[in-house]
């Protein structure tokens, strides 16, 4: 057998999205790391979807990029089409969606990783990891490849994504393969449970490639991107990124489509019974689709370019795990898809993935100090997700290394908090996608100020620069200063003032009003009242915008941060991790039970866990305050 | 650490002659002092020293002038630390009854307090070290038993069409919110075009319906919270030493002439968290005595009206035909006969009470044998009330209105809730700051019918909308 032994500090297993951010944060925070994948080709790979961002998938990015991770950088380089998405709507919903070219964005990560200084790309299968026995419980050691090779570390972070013991079902053909044919890692699984991990299964599904020369657009209507370009890095350049777009396509389904897939439902994997797996109730196959929402006469397609330098089209909202001559035969039912060819088959994929109450928000294991586990591996699903974990959990595993306090991000404070609560706090039985309702501090998660809730914490781990944060500190003075100077300077009832008013639809001035004041009608602006400010100094954009949604908003921010209070308070009631719940008298067995299985942090996070009521909580407040006395 | 100021009635719900309100908590003299008006105004308690006692009058804020006088009052002062919470403490003496009462502490709860949940101020008193363990892990009992039931308890008591209408309400709620966050999470394939017309009219249609609910309490149907008991039986069988038994001290005067309770003693039980509103009446007999007249006929209307009738039968003597008539009183009622005097000699057997109460009474009924002198078979007794309440055959009264004032303040947090929301509809403000303040409606709501929010909307988007790539 190999004897080859090698020492390094953390062990990334997968180069997903997931394992890219904890590879770069670990090697960037001077620790010598290795990211592990079963293919070099597959670093950063996008075998669903081709955008990044949407609907508050983009705030994950932005967060992402405040506290210093990568993925919004990457596809600022790598985007061929931008959207700001709900702009009509209000500020805290407002969300960047850009369409790749995947195999940019592959290469663009790849060539980062491969110039970071501390970290080296390994080509192998991980199939054990190695721990040992300490007085305090289970400890990571290393890892171990197929091919026998050791690495001896302190930390791992798991970042397996769909890989294990991945099967892909298109009708009754089924391969043992991960995404896109890739090879399936089938040995990990059995050394997590041995490791007293628990183990669930989910499944998720993709829809065809189809060939770009076989569709007629002529039949669909034409989706522009913006036409000025929102970066989603703070250190992107706007300016650097204004370029021409590709367009994507809208087309709909139609009765016909509905008929051929309900005549063939027994041929569906899932409705068949061969699928065990549990898929997302979100990104519903259209089998699932045309079921539960049979009143619908229409679903609308989109079809989404893969790349500049390739033909070939996602089509967006028909996802299926239906046989190929199914498929094909309902595909070409829609307008434009007449006469198309699949490139490759939409298939469905079930993988192993863990149950994330076994992990503490820091998502490291509760039982096994040293090992951490980020992406779609803890049930989540979406690149955004991934993305945002594996930066935690690497942070995190450096943070470990190093002797230093775990970042934790509250619900309050970004979607990242709300994201990993929900992941190690509730019982998740589907592949968990974010999304706003999910977040109920929103007006306060905005992906305009992500800058200003999370650069100071990826400054204090050390991923944001002194130069960055000394900006950041300056951007918070300014945008302080001028509201203070709205709210201070006020405007008489003059001539200029009410024609001013009049011009713009809005009532005279009885008495003098401040500049603040006029800011909070719908119907006046920043930018509009530049005509009656005299004294204002020129300001940033980034700014000005800060400013203007702070007075406009401010009685909703303000009630928002009231609730903030409330549920902060009951956040920072630590439980001790080594709490003995069979001693805390009164309590009710469900809530012992579930208790003891989630192990919650906080009695804030306790109060979340469905089953703990909140004469549960006020026992354990009872409790908790006995024992910090005796 | 900065604490929300809880009310509550410190005494107990009986209609005795004084009752006691107390306000806990640091805006509790602010609060206090917004409704209370002494010395013409010019005394303030915010100016006053602690551990004094003040005269004056509860006045109505929102009324005219301020100067609508509800009651006469002594308030007392104890400030932080010096208080049994150790947070400064306001204690309203006012004249007793439940209407006034519950009036006032309306006034206070306006004023900026919220409604102290049961053993709250117990539980402040110890989280600020007031208190020892041995107290607190008595209160951790009560914290606990009280909510359970307590939950329970309003949840049962809301019968029929206002949990019903309750639940609709909330229904209807989730719906336009999920509608708006399914519209906001895919904006791709749900449109909010032309929606905020049809949400103005859904919104006010919703709000005057929790106007209506809100003002089945304040038609005066107020707050005798708890099952209506009426205990009955022949004088003299136990039926006030059982209602002192219960109560836990000397309430309705016990001797050995019969007839000694002439009027209608009144008693709010907790048993085993279950709110039992009981009433002792008179003996029922055929009687010359014009009082105890009054007071038998007392009792068969209140019998009438009970939600659960305890019959008490004196096994010492044989059952006479003031028995067979109290037989007759309990018709269709849910009942328990309880077999007293089991400490003296026997002359009516269970078998004889059941025999009797199968040819007069309606339903079956069940015997339980006691002593109340010796305290025997009460807690079978307190057993059977619970059993029978939990398997939802005795509640309160089949009227359906909101008689809790927790259930009226979380409708009129609803109802800010959504005014709420209509300004920001005025406002023309973006759709998703309104579903903010659905949300806290559909919150509150739910804490009357018992339900947390959770993983309600995520579901509801998924049920009712088609969302995804």
């Amino acid at each position: 057998m190999n004897s080859f032994t090698e020492k390094v500090d953390v062990c990334i297993v997968g180069a997903g999205h997931a394992g890219c951010e904890a590879a770069l944060a670990c090697a960037r925070l001077g620790l010598k790391t290795v990211i592990f994948t079963v293919s070099v080709d597959s670093i950063a790979l996008m075998p669903c979807n081709p955008n990044i961002g949407g609907s508050s998938k983009g705030h994950l990015v932005r967060e992402i990029d405040a506290l210093g991770g990568e993925m919004g950088k990457n596809i600022d380089k790598t985007f061929i089409q931008s959207k700001m998405l709900n702009i009509s709507k209000g500020p805290a919903v407002h969300s960047l969606r850009a369409q790749a070219d995947k195999a940019d964005y592959t290469r663009a990560m790849r060539t980062v990783l491969e110039n970071q200084k501390h970290l080296t790309i390994k080509q192998a299968e991980v199939c054990e990891i190695l721990v040992e026995e300490t007085s305090r419980g289970k400890k990571v050691t290393g890892l171990k490849t197929f091919t026998g090779a050791v690495y001896e570390c302190q930390a791992v972070v798991l970042c397996t994504g769909t890989y294990l013991n991945a099967r892909c079902l298109c009708g009754e053909a089924i391969t043992y393969t991960g995404p896109n044919g890739l090879q399936a890692a089938t040995h990990l699984t059995n050394c997590l449970r041995n490791l007293g991990i628990e183990i669930a299964r989910f499944k998720t599904g993709t829809p065809a490639r189809m060939d770009g020369r076989s569709i007629d657009y002529s039949k669909m209507e034409e989706q522009f991107g913006d036409e000025k370009v929102v970066p989603f890095s703070y250190s992107t350049d706007p300016e650097s990124i204004q370029k021409e777009q590709v367009s994507c396509w809208l087309t709909y389904t139609n009765e016909k489509t509905h008929e051929i897939i309900r005549n063939n439902l027994d041929r569906s994997p899932i409705y068949a019974g061969i699928i065990e797996g549990t898929g997302p109730r979100y990104c519903p196959s259209i089998e699932d689709k045309v079921v539960k929402f049979a009143e619908k006469e229409r679903h609308q397609v989109f079809l989404e370019p893969e790349g500049i330098h390739t033909n070939e089209m996602y089509v967006g909202g028909m996802s299926s795990s239906l046989p190929e001559d199914v498929q094909l035969a309902m595909y070409r039912t829609v307008p434009g898809l007449e006469n198309c060819k699949i490139v490759r088959n939409a298939y469905a994929i079930e993988y192993d993935c863990i149950n994330a109450r076994q992990l503490n928000p820091s998502l490291e294991f509760k039982n096994i100090k040293g090992l951490f586990s980020g992406g779609q591996l803890n049930g989540s699903s979406g690149y955004e997700e991934a993305a945002a974990q594996g930066l935690v959990a690497g942070v995190n595993a450096a943070m470990m290394i190093k002797g230093k306090e775990p970042l934790i991000l509250d619900r309050s404070e970004s979607y990242i908090g709300v994201l990993i609560d929900d992941l190690v706090t509730k019982d998740n039985r589907e592949p968990y996608r974010m999304m706003t309702s999910r977040a109920e501090y929103r007006l306060l998660l905005r992906q305009d100020n992500a800058d200003l809730r999370l650069r100071e914490k990826g400054y204090q781990v050390g991923l944001i620069s002194e130069e960055q944060f000394q900006a950041l500190r300056f951007k918070k003075v300014q945008i302080a200063q001028e509201i203070e100077r709205l709210k201070n300077t006020s405007l008489g009832a003059s001539k200029k003032v009410q024609e001013f008013l009049e011009a713009h639809g809005s009532s005279g001035l009885r008495t003098a009003a401040s500049l603040a004041e006029l800011i909070c009608r719908p119907e006046i602006s920043y930018e509009l009242l530049a005509e009656l400010d005299l004294e204002r100094q020129p300001l940033p954009k980034d700014v000005i915008e800060q400013v203007e949604i702070e007075i406009k908003y401010e009685g909703y921010i303000i009630r928002q941060l009231r609730q903030v209070e409330q549920y902060k308070k009951m956040e920072r009631k630590a439980i001790p991790e080594n709490l003995d719940y069979d001693q805390v008298p009164s309590l009710r067995l469900e809530a012992r039970q579930k208790l003891k299985m989630f192990r919650p942090v906080s009695v804030g996070q306790a109060s979340r866990i469905s089953g703990v009521s909140p004469a549960d909580v006020s026992v354990l407040l009872v409790y908790l305050e006995h024992i910090k006395n005796h | 650490m900065k604490t929300d100021t809880i009310a509550a009635i410190a005494t107990g719900m009986s209609d005795s002659g004084i009752s006691i309100i107390r306000i806990s908590g640091d805006a509790a003299i602010e609060v206090v002092d917004k409704i209370f008006y002494a010395n013409k105004g010019k005394k303030k308690l915010q100016d006053v020293p602690s551990h004094t006692v003040h005269y004056g009058h509860i006045i109505d804020p929102s009324t005219e002038n301020n100067l609508s006088i509800v009651d006469e009052v002594m308030v007392s002062v104890f400030r932080n630390p010096k208080s049994y919470t150790t947070e400064d403490t306001v204690e309203i003496n006012c004249h007793g009854g439940s209407l006034m009462t519950n009036h006032i502490l309306e006034l206070v709860l306006k004023a900026g307090a919220r409604l102290a949940q049961p053993g709250e101020f117990t539980k402040r008193a110890f989280l600020n070290g007031r208190i020892d363990l041995s107290k607190a892990e008595a209160v951790i009992d009560i914290i606990h038993s009280k909510n359970e039931y307590a939950l329970k308890n309003s949840v049962r008591q809301l019968k029929g069409s206002v949990s019903e209408a309750v639940r609709r309400l909330r229904d209807e709620i989730l719906y336009e919110i999920a509608f708006i966050e399914s519209a906001l999470d895919d904006p791709e394939h749900i449109s909010l075009d032309g929606y905020t017309q049809k949400l103005y009219d859904k919104n006010e249609d919703i709000l005057n319906r929790i106007k209506s609910l809100i003002d089945s309490v304040d038609n005066g149907r107020l707050v005798k919270d708890g099952i209506h008991t009426v205990i009955v039986g022949k004088p003299n069988a136990g039926k006030s030493s059982l209602l002192n038994l219960l109560a836990g001290e000397e309430r309705a005067i016990v001797t050995e002439i019969a007839g000694t309770t002439r009027d209608i003693l009144e008693e709010n039980i907790n048993m085993q968290g279950i709110s039992l509103n009981v009433i002792d009446t008179a003996g029922i007999r055929e009687t010359e005595d014009v009082v105890e007249r009054i007071g038998v006929e007392k009792a068969r209307k209140y019998a009438q009206d009970a939600d659960l009738i305890i019959y008490v039968a004196d096994s010492s003597v044989p059952l006479d035909e003031n028995d067979k008539s109290i037989m007759r009183i309990i018709g269709d009622k849910k009942c328990i006969a309880l077999l007293n005097k089991t400490d003296l000699e026997q002359v009516v057997t269970e078998k004889i009470l059941f025999d009797s109460l199968r040819d007069h009474a309606l339903n079956e009924i069940r015997i339980i044998k006691t002593s109340t002198k010796e305290n025997v078979g009460i807690n079978e007794f307190e057993k059977a009330v619970k059993d029978l309440f939990f398997k939802g055959e005795i509640g309160t009264g089949d009227q359906v209105c909101i008689t809790n004032l927790r259930h009226k303040e979380a409708l009129m947090d609803a109802y800010e809730s959504l005014i709420q929301v209509k300004n920001s509809l005025i406002n023309e403000m973006p759709e998703d700051f309104y579903s903010i303040d659905l949300m806290s409606a559909y919150a509150s709501l739910g804490t009357i019918i018992g339900e947390e929010v959770g993983e309600d909307l995520v579901n509801e988007i998924f049920s009712k909308f088609c969302m995804g790539k």
